[in-house]
C-alpha cells in the first residue's frame, strides 16, 4: 500500500516536471544564461513552500503514516564533497539538460536516448562509490 | 479555464507550489523526496556491492524511492502524451532563441532540442560529450555532493542544512562553466 502511494506522488512528480518545463534542455540553458526568471521561480516557491510546511508539521507534530516524526534526512556536514561533487554536477545538468529526476521522466516522456545519460549516470554513481575515499570530503 | 491549466504549460508558481509540497508529502508517506540516491540503489542491484562496501546496504529501505522515480517515467509518459496541446513549444525568452541560434540549434520547438536528443547526435564526438560524459558527471558529481537538485536544492534547503545551500552554489558554478565557456566550444565546430 505505501509503495502504491508512492509510485502514484512519483507520477505527480512527473507530470508537474513536464508541466513546468523543468525537464526541457532549453529551460536549463535559459536558466544558466539568466535570461529568464521562469526556473528560478519554480526552485524558489518550492523551496519557500516546504520550509513553511515543514515547519508547521514539526509545529503541530504530525507523524508520518509509519507513525514516525517527520523529519528530512541530515545532509552530512561534508563541505569540500559538497562543493567538487556540486560543480561535477552542475556541468553535467547543463550538458544534458537534466538533474536525476528529469533523466527518468524524459525517458517516460519519449525520448528513449535517455537511457544513454541515464546508464552513464549509473555508472558515473559507480565510479565515485569505488575511487570516494580518495576523494576530498 | 481548468482545461486550460491541464494542457497548457504551467506558470512557475504553479510547478513550484506543487513541487514545495511534494517534499513533505513525501516524509508523509514514510519515505523522503531526493532521486539520485536511486543510481547507487541501481549500482547495488546491478552486483557494485561486491566491488566497494559504499554499495552494500538494505535495498529494502531503498525501494520506495525507486518506485518513485518509476511513477516518475509513468508521469512523463502521462504529460507528454495526454497533457499537452498541438504544435507545443517552451515560451523561451527571445534572447535565449538568438543565443542558440549562434550555438547552431536552430530548431526550438518542442520541449527538447530535436538536434541534441536523438540517436545520430549521440554517433558525433559533441553528443557523447553532451550525453554520455554529462550523464557520467551528473551520476558521479551528485553522488559526490550526496546529493543532487531534489534532495540538496529543495528538499535540503527547505529544511535549512547549511551542506545543501553550499551544493547547490557548486551546482549552478558548474553549470555557469559549462554554458557559458564549454558549451560553445563543444558545439561550434
Amino acid at each position: 500500500m505505501k509503495n502504491i502511494r508512492i509510485l502514484f506522488a512519483g507520477t505527480v512528480f512527473g507530470i508537474i516536471m513536464v508541466k513546468s518545463e523543468a525537464v526541457s534542455w532549453f529551460r536549463i540553458h535559459e536558466m544558466f544564461s539568466f535570461q529568464s526568471f521562469h526556473m528560478y521561480g519554480i526552485i524558489c516557491t518550492a523551496v519557500v513552500v516546504a520550509a513553511v510546511l515543514l515547519h508547521l508539521l514539526k509545529y503541530f507534530r504530525v507523524r508520518n503514516l509509519d507513525g514516525g516524526e517527520m523529519v528530512s534526512p541530515t545532509r552530512p556536514r561534508l563541505y569540500k564533497a559538497a562543493m567538487l561533487g556540486g560543480v561535477v554536477f552542475g556541468i553535467g545538468w547543463a550538458f544534458t539538460g537534466a538533474c536525476p529526476g528529469p533523466l527518468f521522466v524524459n525517458l517516460g516522456a519519449g525520448y528513449g536516448v535517455m537511457i544513454v545519460p541515464i546508464a552513464a549516470a549509473v555508472l558515473g554513481a559507480f565510479v565515485q562509490g569505488l575511487v570516494r575515499r580518495h576523494l576530498p570530503q | 479555464m481548468m482545461e486550460d491549466l491541464l494542457f497548457e504549460p504551467w506558470p512557475w508558481y504553479v510547478s513550484g507550489t506543487l513541487l514545495g509540497v511534494l517534499v513533505p508529502l513525501m516524509l508523509w508517506l514514510g519515505s523522503s523526496f531526493g532521486v539520485s540516491g536511486n543510481l547507487d540503489s541501481i549500482c547495488s542491484i546491478l552486483g557494485a556491492d561486491r566491488f566497494s562496501d559504499h554499495f552494500k546496504f538494505n535495498l529494502k529501505d531503498r525501494i520506495p524511492s525507486l518506485v518513485f522515480i518509476l511513477g516518475g517515467v509513468f508521469g512523463g509518459f502521462i504529460a507528454a502524451n495526454y497533457l499537452t496541446i498541438e504544435n507545443y513549444s517552451v515560451d523561451l525568452s527571445p534572447e535565449t532563441i538568438l543565443s542558440l541560434h549562434g550555438l547552431g540549434i536552430t530548431d526550438a520547438s518542442g520541449l527538447q532540442p530535436g538536434q541534441l536528443f536523438n540517436w545520430q547526435f549521440l554517433g558525433t564526438v559533441p553528443g557523447v560529450i553532451l550525453l554520455v560524459l554529462g550523464g557520467f558527471m551528473i551520476g558521479f558529481g551528485s553522488r559526490w555532493a550526496g546529493g543532487c537538485t531534489s534532495g540538496h536544492s529543495i528538499t535540503g534547503m527547505s529544511s535549512l542544512q547549511l551542506p545543501s545551500l553550499v551544493a547547490t552554489i557548486g551546482f549552478f558554478i558548474g553549470g555557469l562553466i559549462a554554458t557559458h565557456f564549454l558549451l560553445p566550444f563543444i558545439l561550434l565546430p
